[in-house]
């Protein structure tokens, strides 16, 4: 899977690693940003409250 | 007889090139495939587990740092809010003659009371110069998990006494993850000063003494924390969290004791903030 990536970026492989960290940074965001505040919703987390 | 021999040496070569011709062809069929089904597998698995690991780094520091940014920008947004208020519109003051000084504690006037706003909505900040010049969080009415902690914001419990009123303004906060607002709340020290500011201005109280209670343990909620029957002469303020780290075992409380009020005044250096906070303050978002 990922050797495929690999072989369909196209350029050089500096070319490639750059545009992999690209994508690697796109897809870390889009976790943090988006998708973990989502999932958190629904993984009950601490309780700090007295009742 | 030569035909034996000879037939018996010949037959292990061939036989080896087959092998050979079927290691190529299987090489061949790998780079032609290049894709295996057990590969994509494996490798989605090792993506999840990055993935999961990411995830909890998120929730115990990443999420943290975010949070904490966003609540500092809109607890210095509030305070931006409150100081144009206060320059549009300056409030008479309720006792001109009296100017506060730095060093003069005014504990003879009560400070202003607000009353609680509707749910959720945030009314109040915390500074505390103990957890670093850039803590400043925002505070909102009611301890919802999913609108208030959650949020990162500390939560008012809304039975309790708003700030500067005699009796205990309680508040809630995560410790870990989601802002992580009362992560070093077990570092506060005798004496450490603890500022909730409001519109009005400043409530400076100081940190008296922690304690540790069962999630059941509302007595710390008290007008007097722990007495239920006393008629409350102080003001005091309650911090709570959980206990251990990470946990829900226990409830981490700190208390502190109300010291004096700095109103908001357009016309002092900084809007009258105390000169200890007035860097946090006084930041632009």
């Amino acid at each position: 899977m990922y050797g495929a990536l690999w072989r369909a970026l196209p350029g050089p492989w500096w070319v490639r690693v750059i545009i992999l960290t690209v994508l690697v940074a796109a897809v870390a965001a889009a976790l943090v940003f988006w998708v973990f505040p989502w999932v958190d919703q629904f993984i009950s987390g601490q309780e700090v409250t007295v009742e | 007889m030569s035909d034996g021999p000879e037939a018996a040496p010949s037959d292990p070569a061939p036989a080896g090139e087959r092998r050979a011709r079927r290691k190529a062809e299987r090489r061949d069929h790998g780079r032609k495939r290049r894709v295996s089904v057990i590969g994509v597998i494996g490798e989605l698995l090792i993506t999840a587990g990055v993935v999961v690991l990411f995830f909890i780094s998120w929730q115990l520091w990443i999420s943290e740092l975010i949070v904490g940014h966003e609540q500092q920008a809109q607890a210095q947004e509030l305070n931006q809010e409150w100081n144009e208020q206060i320059r549009d519109t300056p409030a008479p003051s309720p006792d001109p003659s009296e100017t506060p000084e730095p060093e003069e504690p005014a504990d003879t006037t009560p400070p202003p009371v607000q009353v609680a706003p509707a749910n959720a909505v945030k009314f109040a900040a915390l500074v505390v110069p103990r957890w670093g010049a850039d803590y400043y969080r925002t505070i909102a009415e009611g301890v919802g998990t999913a609108d208030v902690l959650d949020k990162g914001k500390l939560g008012h419990y809304p039975t309790t006494q708003m700030p500067g009123a005699v009796g205990n303004f309680a508040i809630a906060a995560h410790r870990m993850g989601h802002g992580g607002s009362l992560h070093y709340i077990d570092e506060l020290q005798l004496g450490d000063h603890i500022y909730v500011e409001t519109a009005a201005g400043w409530y400076q109280y100081s940190f008296r003494n922690l304690e540790y209670v069962r999630p059941t343990g509302i007595g710390v909620l008290d007008p007097v924390p722990q007495d239920p029957s006393a008629t409350p002469a102080e003001r005091y303020i309650t911090l709570t969290s959980c206990n251990p780290e990470h946990t829900s075992n226990e409830r981490i409380i700190a208390y502190g004791v109300y010291d004096r009020f700095y109103p908001r005044d357009a016309s002092a250096p900084n809007f009258g903030a105390p000169d200890e906070i007035a860097a946090t303050v006084s930041a632009k978002a």
